[in-house]
């Protein structure tokens, strides 16, 4: 065993880069053109197909995988951004095997879904290799609308309401356009920066001015947007993160998961991100096992990811799970945590096991830890909002708040999983009802 | 975007793509999904003489699969319509009304007497429909009535019924043929000659898709008996496409529009049938096993297509690969290739080894490793191994260049081009110029 493999603390360099390049490659490497004709001659062409059902975006998935078939990539990308122009993003990152693979009714027939997924990235890509942006802008409206967020929500929302002549300003707190795809999503999902040169291709489209560094409330107030502009977007997604609660919470460490993965997107060099050689992660979904899985990946020698509730109820999917199994995550169910431990620095986190209730059993069990992740869930900064819904801004119809003129979608707003397609979906849906309104 | 709107006859449609006469043209409700879908028209399904015709009531169609269950051939026994005249003209009034951008063309089927035809056509007119296509192809019980592909094998009536068609009504007239005869182009010559606007083909090939091994009886099998039907799918396209392509490039018939039928499935297909000289397509069978949806992709397919062309009007594709349709004694003997294995692609299978070894030329070597190469010695380039070969363009055929020497035969291969009408080997050849 490489000795640094075995270094206590958050220390970097544990793996060298040829392995931490391997480590991070694209978790599924594209379809060759013999592959993508190979899935999508699997596809039964179904009327009333469950996939598109299952999309949160409506994509006409038997069509585009026929064009496919047919030889012609660049139709089937057509047909797919037109319903959703981060098409080439959530062909990466959606949990298809909770979506339209799981109702692909060869999944059902063979267990075997079409690999949607991957077709549809085979058709973007193949579009995007070629520089080419499928979709012209109507002539000018003369209206401006502000776009708060320039994650999937935003861009989504931006790109439509460009798209028909109307003149938008998208805000974005972080220095860079992408919001969750450019921050919050493992690397090896969406490699070689696919994120930003999304965000360029999807710019082309013209009409659209990029203001980064704005943050909503520091910089700009929803007042003075709308004072400025015919209408707002907020896709302000959520910027807040659930602290655990117990005792040790705020000791050296401690992290968000959501900064570490951050950080881990941004990082030039892979070496130099330090990591725990003892990880451990509270949570059960999809960002936990994005912490957990790339803490693995730089090197770390233990992580484990422990979640409250039973297996039966984490939100990562059987995918999900099985990936961090495979890298070597262990997994505990039914414990919470109530401490942690350390002078100064964390060095164990004491969990208590739970029934299916969260009741304690009255069993405590330790895990030894230089470093701990939280990830159990993040919330919406509402100052200066329009009205909530519980956590998340209310909103009616396509995206309505109750702020007149004001619209909002993605993470931030109530309604639909927190999930890259459904933010897109609701911005798109919100920007048509924009262009209604304002052009009604 | 290319502008895939088509004038076939006089009748401008949207697309080229048009819904065949058969089963999905029968009624109002399917013509009308089918242009929500976006088809550009469709050739009603045929309309006969009252009282209508009656079907069986055991199955009507037999299949023929390819791997996964691909639906490759169809197989049918269904007769013209079954409904009233009066039902189907009402309805075909009504769907033109609505959809006056679409070609609404009317296939007609009555006896071979003056009168049937003279009594139908002034209705059928009447319903504003955009023309008639005369049904002479079914080849399955009409045929026994002495209608449908009886009267499309005799081509005297072929030409007799189109010219009382033409007689008696202003509207264009598609004569539809079948292809269960010799020479394709003698029915279609005798169309020309009545004064048909054009000629549709193919129909269904006769045909039994199966054999019940159990009860010794064909399929489909009506209470232990069968009867042959008419195929078609994307079984009988290659048939379908020299039918097309005989007509196209007969002198005698220079000018004929046709309408391009037999296995029309993807925009590719459509392209092909175009290119040989189709001025538009039916589609059937692609429709009934993939829905009216299927369109779509035709549609985007061949717009594609045409962009990468740089075409922008369906009339630069039209017979557009017409000139290169040769025949044999007019092809090049002085064109040599060789067949070349791209090791990197090769995975080895030996299929290419077994065809070419056991009935072919001897013309591949095996090493004791499993490499497979060509040996140029003895390679005729008849094309079977890339045929058989499992991986694209795993196994191409590569031109030799004027100079080089062929090493099979030791000559030195020429530039210039040379046919069997001109070989030495050829007892009826004729000196070359010189």
């Amino acid at each position: 065993m490489d000795p640094k493999m075995l270094t206590e603390g958050i220390v970097a360099g544990r793996r060298e880069a040829g392995q931490l390049a391997d480590a991070f490659e694209d978790l599924h490497p594209p379809l060759s053109e013999h592959e993508a004709l190979v899935a999508a001659d699997r596809c039964y062409f179904c009327h009333d197909a469950p996939c598109t059902v299952a999309c949160p975006t409506d994509i006409d998935i038997p069509l585009f995988i026929r064009q496919i078939a047919t030889g012609t990539p660049e139709a089937a990308a057509r047909t797919i951004l037109s319903q959703n122009i981060l098409g080439g993003m959530c062909a990466r990152v959606c949990p298809t095997e909770t979506l339209c693979e799981e109702v692909c009714v060869r999944e059902t027939a063979e267990g075997k879904p079409v690999v949607i997924g991957q077709l549809q990235r085979f058709a973007t890509d193949t579009l995007m290799a070629a520089d080419e942006h499928p979709f012209e802008r109507a002539p000018s409206t003369g209206k401006r609308i502000a776009v708060v967020g320039a994650g999937p929500a935003g861009l989504a929302c931006a790109h439509r309401l460009a798209m028909k002549g109307h003149d938008v300003v998208v805000y974005d707190a972080r220095p860079k356009a992408g919001g969750l795809n450019e921050y919050g999503i493992a690397a090896y999902k969406t490699v070689d920066g696919f994120a930003q040169a999304e965000v360029n291709w999807l710019m082309k489209i013209g009409g659209i001015t990029l203001q980064n560094g704005k943050a909503l409330g520091a910089d700009l107030s929803l007042d003075d947007l709308k004072a400025e502009h015919d209408a707002v977007f907020l896709g302000v997604g959520l910027g807040g993160v659930n602290a655990l609660g117990v005792p040790g919470d705020d000791k050296d460490g401690v992290r968000d998961a959501v900064d570490f993965i951050a950080e881990l997107r941004q990082v030039s060099d892979l070496a130099a991100l330090p990591v725990g050689r003892d990880v451990v992660v509270i949570g059960g979904g999809m960002t936990a096992v994005d912490a957990a899985v790339q803490a693995k990946l730089l090197g770390a020698l233990n992580v484990i990811m422990v979640y409250r509730r039973g297996k039966d109820r984490l939100s990562a999917s059987d995918f999900e799970q099985d990936l961090a199994a495979s890298r070597g995550v262990r997994i505990i169910t039914n414990a919470q945590p109530v401490a942690v431990h350390g002078n100064g620095a964390v060095r164990e986190v004491e969990f208590a096991f739970t029934d299916d209730d969260l009741k304690p059993t009255g069993q405590n069990f330790r895990l030894p830890a230089d470093q701990l992740f939280r990830a159990i869930g993040q919330t919406l900064i509402a100052d200066g909002l329009p009205d909530l819904d519980g956590r998340k801004i209310a909103v009616t119809g396509a995206g309505r708040t109750s702020v007149s003129g004001v619209w909002a979608g993605g993470d931030c707003a109530a309604g639909g999983d927190d999930l890259t397609v459904t933010a897109v979906a609701e911005g798109r849906d919100a920007a048509e009802d924009i262009h209604a309104r304002l052009m009604g | 975007m290319a502008d895939l709107t088509t004038d076939f006859v006089g009748i401008k449609s949207p697309n080229p793509f048009w819904l065949a006469s058969a089963p999905p043209t029968d009624k109002e409700y399917n013509v009308r999904r089918a242009f929500e879908a976006g088809w550009g028209g469709v050739v009603w399904k045929t309309l006969g003489e009252d009282p209508p015709i009656v079907n069986v009531n055991g199955p009507r169609y037999g299949a023929i699969w390819g791997a996964d269950r691909r639906l490759l051939g169809l197989n049918n026994i269904e007769l013209i319509t079954d409904r009233p005249l009066e039902v189907n003209l009402r309805e075909i009034k009504a769907v033109k009304r609505d959809y006056p951008d679409r070609a609404v063309v009317v296939s007609l089927m009555v006896p071979c007497e003056e009168e049937a035809w003279k009594k139908i056509l002034p209705l059928v007119e009447e319903t504003g429909a955009d023309g008639v296509e005369l049904n002479f192809g079914c080849p399955h019980g009409m045929s026994e009535r002495g209608m449908g592909s009886a009267v499309g094998q005799v081509p005297e009536y072929i030409e007799m019924v189109t010219r009382w068609v033409k007689q008696y009504t202003r509207m264009p007239c598609i004569v539809k043929l079948t292809p269960n005869i010799t020479d394709v182009r003698k029915p279609a010559a005798a169309a020309h000659a009545g004064g048909a606007d054009a000629v549709s083909l193919i129909n269904t090939i006769n045909s039994i898709t199966g054999v019940d091994l159990d009860i010794f009886a064909p399929e489909p099998t009506i209470d232990g008996k069968g009867a042959h039907g008419g195929y078609c799918g994307p079984a009988v396209k290659p048939i379908a496409l020299n039918m097309v392509a005989e007509i196209a490039r007969s002198p005698e018939m220079k000018g004929l529009p046709i309408s391009g039928i037999g296995g029309v499935t993807t925009w590719k297909d459509a392209a092909e049938f175009m290119v040989l000289g189709a001025g538009n397509v039916q589609v059937c069978t692609a429709a009934m096993t993939y829905g009216f949806k299927v369109v779509q992709e035709m549609i985007s397919g061949l717009s594609q297509f045409m962009d990468e062309k740089g075409l922008t009007d369906t009339s630069e594709l039209i017979g557009r690969a017409v000139p290169n349709i040769s025949d044999w004694q007019h092809l090049n003997l002085n064109y040599v290739t060789k067949a070349e294995i791209d090791q990197d692609l090769c995975i080895s299978c030996g299929r290419c080894y077994a065809a070419c070894e056991d009935t072919s030329h001897q013309a591949i070597a095996m090493s004791d490793d499993r490499v497979f190469t060509v040996k140029d010695e003895e390679c005729v380039a008849c094309n079977l191994c890339v045929n058989v070969c499992p991986v694209e363009d795993c196994i191409t055929m590569v031109e030799m260049q004027p100079g080089q020497t062929d090493p099979r035969t030791g000559q030195k291969v020429v530039k210039d081009y040379a046919n069997w009408t001109t070989h030495p080997n050829n007892p009826g050849a004729v000196k070359a110029a010189e």
